[in-house]
């Protein structure tokens, strides 16, 4: 189950694009191999995000991560309801469990992301290593 | 639910076994009891209130706990009747060795000369305890092989910051402290923690396939902005850095520092040296190689190690000895980093320490490691057909294996580790090192005898024949403990953190 209609990191976040805001959040690939999800720590809205920088991190039963922002741009909006309801992020990765908004400030990064199609050919390899 | 199981459950709790769960010391609170009673007065009563001014007084704590002394020795028996410990079995946990710790080691720490020093007694007073301090920086400094030690440091991840911080202030007395500290991936979690707390960002190398480091990509991340690698030898996957030495040139042609996570030193202590091998500055644990208790938090210590170019920022005091053999605290370092503890860092746990060297020996603490090698690698060879080993290489003091065999039966790490418990094991490290997806990470020690290795080896054989043939039965377990699986993802999202009274 990976939409067609995203760009993929290979640090394993998303990105859906439409208007110019791009939202954010980790693929079903990455909360299967994190486990339950127990935190999600969020950037303010408000402040901006580099491509490739953290811009949060994320808690498991198994171990913490950073997470890495795709693209660069201004926090429009974040998920307030992962505080609460982390588990969001297990159960509905590409929709109820997205991460932040973000108004897109180079939208040529995007073409340094892959296709749905090339990001499961890498995690194939990923997982076969 | 049936009456005949209503009438189970309504049974009276059982008290003296301990394969229960235990409630809580505020649930067998009953109104009035108490542990004593004190006399009648023989005196006039006098109110509180007529010594003391009201805002020093404070109310009846709601609900306070009401035991007689019976019911605590009870609860607080029970309770460490559950507990698993190193006394009671094999505690396999991988890269937190948890070794046997010689009695005698307590002896000696009781002992009064050392229990019941003070650190602010005169100097003359205390020479046993300075001239024990100075010894044991004599024999750390031989295994290190380095001409200074500071036993400051009252953790591994204190000594990381102890260490740091000589850099930081070695390269800031050149001109410039510098901006990175390089940490592989395969490295302790504690160094970038460490790093960042000096005042460093941290820079992740990703590990070859062998789980060491990549010289060509060490050679492009060395700037002249980077203060130091540090690098855990052995690493997390109980691999050694073969190329340490060319490590070590290529950090010194830059100007950085090589620092060495010597947790590990338990698997070549009495083998090679740190200091021979180009390293700056290494801490270690005296709870991992030299046998002082471990567990509950601490007390711990971290030594740290220096090469001469380190030597003027350790911490201060450092303890010296005058010409005519008495000893001293030299406070008149000026470059020094200041007091990383107060007093000379725990002081008790040095004592064990000691003992423990002076027991084995030069030749004994080598047997130790080698041991220790021995046991590792013994499990990896009764287990290696029966659990995949993520990476080839030779093993040290630990053997790490993974899931991927098991996980075509959807049996995963977690629910091996479970499993184990109903064997009587206590499980061992799972999921770090974080490389390694799927993780079990062994670390059986040199104090385990074949016997109980062999009793391990069997119950993990065990467990791989049920995760193929019965994996309901391991996804479900443990099924003989006080408690069953819990349920680990809720108690992190909704923790309860105190206790209410539920009337």
């Amino acid at each position: 189950m990976t939409p067609k209609d995203n760009r993929y990191a290979k640090s394993h976040e998303y990105v859906h694009v439409e208007g110019g805001i791009a939202t954010v959040g980790i693929t079903d690939y990455a909360q299967t191999e994190l486990g339950d999800v127990v935190f999600v720590e969020l950037p303010q809205v408000g402040s901006q995000v580099e491509a490739n920088e953290e811009f949060g991190n994320i808690e498991s039963v198994k171990a913490a991560s950073e997470l890495f922002a795709p693209v660069s741009g201004e926090v429009v909006e974040v998920n307030d309801e992962l505080a609460s309801r982390p588990e969001l992020v297990n159960s509905d990765p590409f929709g109820d469990g997205w991460m932040m908004k973000v108004k897109l400030s180079n939208a040529e990064e995007l073409d340094a992301l892959m296709s749905a199609e090339e990001y499961e050919e890498y995690v194939e390899k990923e997982a076969g290593e | 639910m049936s009456e005949q199981t209503k009438t189970e459950t309504a049974a009276p709790k059982p008290t003296s076994f301990h394969d229960t769960a235990e409630e809580l010391i505020f649930e067998r609170s009953r109104a009035g009891r108490v542990g004593y009673r004190f006399p009648a007065l023989d005196v006039a009563e006098t109110k509180l209130e007529s010594l003391l001014p009201g805002t020093l007084l404070r109310d009846d704590i709601e609900g306070e706990t009401e035991v007689s002394e019976v019911d605590v020795i009870r609860h607080f028996t029970r309770l460490s009747k559950l507990n698993m410990s190193i006394d009671s079995g094999l505690y396999p946990l991988g890269s937190c060795t948890m070794k046997h710790n010689p009695r005698i080691n307590e002896a000696m720490a009781r002992r009064e000369g050392f229990a019941y020093s003070h650190p602010l007694q005169p100097e003359h007073q205390v020479q046993g305890s300075l001239e024990l301090i100075w010894l044991l920086e004599q024999t750390m400094k031989e295994i290190f092989g380095l001409p200074r030690v500071t036993l400051q440091p009252v953790a591994g991840a204190h000594g990381e910051l102890t260490g740091i911080l000589m850099v930081r202030k070695a390269l800031a007395k050149q001109g410039n402290p510098r901006k990175v500290i390089l940490i592989p991936d395969s490295a302790h979690g504690t160094n970038p923690a460490s790093a960042a707390f000096a005042g460093y960002t941290t820079k992740e190398l990703k590990s070859n396939s062998h789980g060491t480091l990549d010289l060509d990509l060490l050679e492009r991340e060395v700037t002249e902005d980077v203060a130091a690698l540090m690098l855990t030898v052995p690493n997390t996957l109980g691999v050694f850095e073969g190329q340490i030495t060319k490590i070590a040139d290529i950090l010194h042609r830059k100007g950085a520092f090589l620092y060495c996570d010597g947790a590990n030193l338990n698997s070549f202590v009495g083998i090679a040296r740190p200091g021979d091998m180009g390293v700056d500055v290494i801490h270690s644990n005296l709870h991992k190689t030299f046998s002082t208790p471990h567990g509950g938090g601490g007390p711990g210590a971290g030594p740290v190690g220096v090469a001469e170019s380190l030597v003027p920022f350790l911490p201060a005091p450092t303890i010296e000895r005058r010409d005519d053999g008495t000893f001293y605290q030299d406070f008149n370092r000026p470059d020094s980093i200041g007091r990383m503890r107060a007093w000379n860092g725990n002081f008790g746990v040095l004592v064990r320490a000691l003992t423990y060297m002076r027991s084995m020996g030069g030749e004994g603490m080598r047997r130790m490691a080698e041991i220790a090698v021995l046991n590792a690698n013994y499990i990896r060879a009764r287990l290696k057909d029966a659990y995949h080993l993520p990476y080839d290489d030779p093993s040290l003091h630990e053997v790490v294996f993974d899931d991927k065999t098991q996980l075509a039966n959807d049996v995963h790490t977690l629910d091996i580790a479970k499993r184990l418990m109903d064997f009587g094991f206590h499980p061992p490290t799972i999921y770090f090192p974080l490389i390694v997806p799927g993780a079990l990470m062994i670390e059986p020690t040199e104090s385990e005898p074949k016997e109980e290795l062999d009793a391990f080896c069997d119950a993990m054989l065990a467990i791989a024949r049920e995760a193929k043939e019965s994996p309901e039965l391991v996804k479900s377990a443990p099924h003989t403990t006080p408690v069953r699986r819990l349920d680990e993802a809720r108690a992190a999202r909704q923790p309860i953190l105190k206790w209410t009274p539920s009337r």
